[in-house]
């Protein structure tokens, strides 16, 4: 009994304070994960019991055009946005972190879009902007050019979600510009003293010193991407259109489980979407090892 | 919501700075490229703003910031709603909203931070890394059984299934927010307060929790920003029109009024943005903080 009363002694604290966290990742967090791939298994469609149905919602996913569409739509998306987004961000964090005045201002301003940039009403913007008699071909037929509804065409309307995310790159611009403060000055002294040029210092120096921060960037702006919902539902109106164009994959598991209620196709959507995250999150973790510098 | 989320993994309580150049150097033109960048990108924003004071037909011919005529049209029909519901209902209901997710993020998350960060017990270890994997989780592989057990509770269409996960700390990074700044309490004052005769559930509450204030603060302005933006929770769970916010307002606008009402919507999207702005400006300071030294390592 002594033994229980000092395990309970050295415990009870810890576990009280702990407790509503416990709660949740065990209801709302380890159960639904469970649920979520036992349902994946089945047809549960929320009205009638599940029936076990093995892998058919993950064989049938490769012969769903509308999946393989979203997938497709989903890796544009991220492949290409991702990227731009951080080389958006380094390039205007490089322009502002030489001692510029007023930096403060400038970072606050281009952090704007950062904060509205997931909220409904900037998607309604984006509605207006790209659309057929939109700010944007105002502007362009100024220059002479004869604009289109990008956001109505199949072949562009991503393109502009693409441009949106873009748009956002405010987010990691600050921890670049963070992370460029804490490069020590000295390394670019000597380097100058060395005769090194401006070019030959970025790749030496300011490329190494910040890999783990553009590693650290990267992984979370793919993870956020992969996971994009908002601007895609608004600018479509929740179809995913034009010809599926901007049916991203969370959109798709939204129509699936909650217009659909075809809840076991969407559970397996869901697993595919973690194993997805983590393939690519882990190839990423890999490649560090070539290009990723630690001090010490 | 998500963009920022993850832009940040606060190590707040740590902040090295080391000047970047010795010589300020200011040329004019760098300064130009800066500044019709930014225009260029706020540009579509402040002609929002702008157009919400135009009349419609003029927001299509006028691409300019000034209004031709000005009228607040637009403010009065679109602050009328839709249906009978005005859109102050759905900004009492959103501000309703983020203020419970306020309070229990900042409860939950603080309470299992001082546990992480300066208590003892068993599995500590395995618990605390089962928490960073909920980080990288995608809220996808738990929502629709989620969905189903507040369905089986009959808490769809209410604001619990938005505000239950609050108060039990599902979103971790606030727990791994706040774990990075008690750390840094140091035990001497905790020693000292003990020895004085104060409890733990005191300690937590008038210690801990007062010591961790930027912690705290930061906290609730990125539950604020996410809560006010988030979409897909809102529109899984609330359904009455009564129960909507200025989410879902500005959705449903946008569905019953499509073309022919950019002005009202565009008022009402600048209105939905002000909030947002406010807490920015004023608390500029945290967030640009949190978010810049969330990614350093150290």
């Amino acid at each position: 009994m002594q033994t229980i009363k000092s395990i309970w002694q050295k415990n009870w604290l810890g576990y009280l304070f702990l407790s509503p966290w416990l709660i949740g990742l065990l209801c709302l967090t380890a159960i639904p994960m469970a649920a979520s791939l036992y349902l994946s298994f089945t047809n549960y469609d929320m009205f009638t019991a599940p029936q076990w149905v093995g892998f058919e919602n993950y064989g049938d996913m490769f012969d769903d055009r509308k999946w393989l569409a979203s997938v497709k739509v989903t890796a544009i998306f991220v492949f290409l946005g991702v990227p731009l987004q951080l080389s958006f961000a380094l390039a205007i964090a490089l322009l502002l972190n030489k001692g510029i005045s007023g930096l403060k201002v400038y970072r606050a301003a281009y952090y704007v879009p950062s904060l509205f940039g997931g909220s409904v009403a900037i998607a309604i913007l984006w509605r207006q902007l790209f659309g057929g008699d939109g700010l944007v071909n105002h502007a362009l037929s100024l220059v002479g050019i004869e604009g289109m509804n990008w956001i109505a065409t199949p072949d562009t309307a991503l393109y502009t979600l693409v441009v949106l995310t873009v748009w956002q790159f405010g987010a990691p611009m600050v921890i670049f510009l963070a992370g460029l403060q804490q490069i020590p000055v000295d390394l670019y002294e000597a380097a100058r003293i060395d005769g090194a040029n401006k070019m030959k210092q970025f790749i030496s120096i300011t490329i190494p010193m910040l890999s783990p921060i553009i590693f650290f960037n990267l992984i979370m702006q793919i993870i956020a991407s992969f996971q994009a919902f908002t601007q895609a539902y608004i600018v479509s109106g929740g179809t995913g259109g034009p010809l599926n164009s901007t049916l991203f994959y969370t959109l798709y598991l939204y129509q699936k489980g909650f217009t659909h209620f075809q809840m076991g196709y969407a559970s397996a959507m869901a697993w595919i979407l973690l194993f997805a995250i983590a393939i690519i999150t882990a190839l990423v973790f890999a490649s560090a090892k070539k290009w990723v510098y630690y001090q010490e | 919501m998500e963009t920022q989320k993850v832009s940040m993994s606060a190590k707040i309580n740590r902040k090295t700075k080391t000047k970047t150049s010795k010589v300020r150097v200011s040329t004019p033109i760098k300064h130009l490229i800066i500044i019709a960048l930014g225009i260029l990108m706020l540009y579509p924003l402040i002609w929002m703003v702008s157009s919400s004071f135009k009349p419609d037909e003029e927001i299509f011919t006028n691409p300019s910031f000034w209004p031709e005529t000005f009228t607040w049209d637009n403010y009065i029909q679109g602050w009328a709603g839709l249906s009978g519901v005005s859109f102050g209902k759905f900004f009492l209901n959103s501000i309703f909203l983020v203020t419970m997710a306020m309070i229990g993020n900042v409860l939950s998350g603080s309470m299992a931070a001082y546990a992480f960060a300066k208590l003892d017990f068993a599995f500590k270890k395995i618990l605390f890394a089962l928490m960073l994997m909920t980080l990288m989780l995608p809220f996808h592989v738990t929502v629709i059984p989620q969905y189903i057990l507040f369905n089986e509770i009959d808490m769809v269409n209410t604001y619990w299934p938005l505000i239950i996960p609050k108060f039990l700390a599902v979103e971790g990074f606030f727990i791994f927010l706040m774990v990075q700044f008690i750390r840094g309490i140091p035990g001497e004052l905790m020693q000292a307060a003990e020895i004085d005769g104060c409890g733990p559930i005191r300690m937590y509450w008038k210690l801990i929790l007062p010591l961790a204030l930027p912690a705290v603060i930061t906290t609730m302005i990125f539950t604020f920003i996410w809560t006010w933006n988030d979409f897909f929770g809102q529109l899984l769970y609330l359904s009455d029109i009564n129960k909507y916010t200025v989410a879902l307002g500005l959705r449903m606008f946008l569905d019953a009024m499509g073309q022919n009402s950019w002005g009202a919507m565009f008022a009402m999207s600048t209105l939905s943005l002000v909030p947002l702005f406010t807490v920015f400006i004023f608390f500029q300071k945290y967030l640009i903080e949190g978010i810049a030294t969330g990614g350093l390592k150290g």
